[in-house]
């Protein structure tokens, strides 16, 4: 345990995916990344590959046409993941709620662990939501958090 | 016989953060067809639009897309402004062409930062977002937040810039100008960066009229279309004219929007000098739109049209949105059709600065 706690809770490395987003939390989380904020003082890189993931960060809710891509994404990730929904938009679709291709949040389609609001979600609230997401996985114990 | 493979480009990929997907069929290396396949981002919001009032709509507009939200938010409103007949006062005019301006400016420190990142400039790519984040810095102390503004209404703008929030504007702007001399030249004289973009992705100018291409992509193809000429809001009271370049090719697309950089921040600063004094809000009480319009602004990937058709009533009829980026979609097929699979994502998809959101809506 004490090991697999310390080991998860530093350097989680993330995937991220725009689903029905309008870009503005993807640009927040790209400038969440950059020396101003910088997340790499945690640990935290941003990965293409979800194989190599251990946390989702997902921005923009889910639509019928993305939310196959969506549980693709996570499920290719290996266990324990975590996943934060980033904005409104991922959290409940937002001002777009009622939009007639909108599934709702990403909680429609997978189980998110960490809701971070904001239109757009501000940076240093999205470097909050992934640290709360990397104590999850740490506290996780090898059982895994996030569907299994 | 050559075999034929089907790579899909997205719509999850580490290079481009939007999810666009081109399904490219390659014949070894080379790209023979790319076909894109749209709707990931689709949400509905014209359909939204005609169920809100006229007034609230503009709050919706802003969130068609984080990147350009303040131009998406002037163009609708110049739209009802013209429906109802107002004239905005003079001062908004000029605080409504700063904050275009600088959505321009974060917009294209954005594209940068990507390109070269997509590039292998990492360091570039980091540089580049520090200087972004002091226009970032400068749109929050004036309009309250980042990526969308809300400053823009109808019948003017939401809050005022006062004389000495503006002066310090000036003068954060002019750090961000030094720091961009110093990224700027590492892009334009880098010799890597010119092996890979000269001559790659050539649009000539018959192909640009022909495939419809509008803002960067048309005037590095020696088009000059640029909508600000148009002179809505206050830029026909400001100096400037359209960035040309001739080549049509990836280099010249760079090159003109590192130029138009520089054009954004010398618009901000003509536009603070000649600032006029006045309110900088009219109220709308009472007043309905009627009647059809159509609106074009220069957004930071191009022309940017609104169709808006109101019956008189608070909710509108239509709202019909094209944007930049889909009628730029024809030129990327085209510049796409023959590039190596490594030159794909790097260098031929960045160079139209594609914003999907908008396409999609």
């Amino acid at each position: 345990m004490g090991v697999y706690r310390w080991a998860r809770q530093r350097s989680p490395w993330i995937v991220h995916f725009n689903a029905a987003s309008c870009n503005g939390c993807a640009i927040e989380f790209f400038t969440a990344m950059t020396p101003i904020y910088d997340t790499e003082r945690f640990g935290i890189i941003n990965t293409g590959n979800p194989k190599h993931a251990d946390i989702l960060v997902m921005t923009g809710g889910a639509n019928h046409r993305n939310a196959r891509v969506i549980k693709n994404i996570f499920w290719q990730m290996p266990a324990p993941k975590a996943v934060v929904a980033v904005g409104v938009c991922a959290c409940s679709a937002g001002i777009f709620h009622d939009c007639y291709n909108m599934l709702g949040g990403v909680d429609k389609v997978i189980p998110v662990d960490v809701y971070v609001p904001g239109c757009a979600a501000r940076p240093e609230a999205i470097i909050e939501g992934i640290l709360r997401a990397a104590e999850l996985l740490a506290e996780s114990g090898g059982e895994g958090v996030g569907g299994d | 016989m050559r075999q034929r493979t089907v790579i899909p480009f997205g719509p999850q990929h580490p290079v481009f953060p939007e999810p666009l997907q081109l399904k490219l069929h390659l014949e070894e290396e080379r790209v023979i067809e790319a076909i894109p396949v749209l709707g990931y981002v689709h949400r509905g919001l014209e359909k939204l639009a005609e169920q809100k009032d006229f007034v609230q709509n503009v709050f919706l507009i802003e969130r068609l897309c984080g990147i350009c939200s303040f131009m998406h938010a002037l163009c609708y409103c110049q739209g009802i402004e013209s429906l109802i007949g107002l004239q905005v006062p003079d001062r908004a005019r000029f605080l409504r062409t700063i904050w275009a301006e600088l959505a321009r400016l974060h917009s294209h420190h954005l594209w940068l930062g990507l390109l070269a990142d997509a590039l292998g400039f990492e360091s570039l790519f980091m540089q580049v977002f520090r200087n972004r984040e002091i226009i970032m810095d400068v749109i929050e102390a004036t309009t309250g937040g980042r990526m969308i503004f809300c400053s823009c209404l109808i019948g003017g703008v939401r809050r005022d810039i006062p004389n000495d929030l503006l002066k310090e504007t000036i003068a954060r702007l002019d750090q961000a100008e030094k720091l961009l001399d110093q990224i700027a030249p590492v892009i334009l004289a880098e010799y890597t960066v010119k092996e890979r973009t000269a001559n790659l992705g050539i649009v000539t100018k018959e192909q640009a009229r022909k495939l419809g291409a509008v803002g960067p992509v048309a005037r590095a193809s020696g088009i000059a279309m640029d909508m600000r000429t148009l002179g809505y809001a206050a830029y026909g009271d400001l100096d400037f004219a359209p960035i040309v370049e001739e080549a049509g090719d990836c280099y010249a697309r760079i090159v003109v929007r590192v130029k138009e950089m520089y054009q954004s921040f010398d618009l901000i600063k003509q536009a603070a000098k000649r600032m006029p004094k006045g309110e900088h809000a009219l109220p709308i009480k009472r007043l309905l739109p009627d009647g059809e319009t159509v609106v074009r602004v220069e957004q930071p990937r191009g022309e940017l049209m609104y169709y808006i058709r109101a019956n008189g009533s608070k909710k509108l009829e239509r709202v019909r949105v094209r944007t930049p980026t889909y009628a730029n979609i024809p030129p990327l097929l085209h510049m796409l059709t023959g590039a190596q699979l490594a030159n794909v994502a790097a260098v031929a998809v960045l160079s139209i600065d594609p914003c999907i959101s908008c396409v999609e809506r």
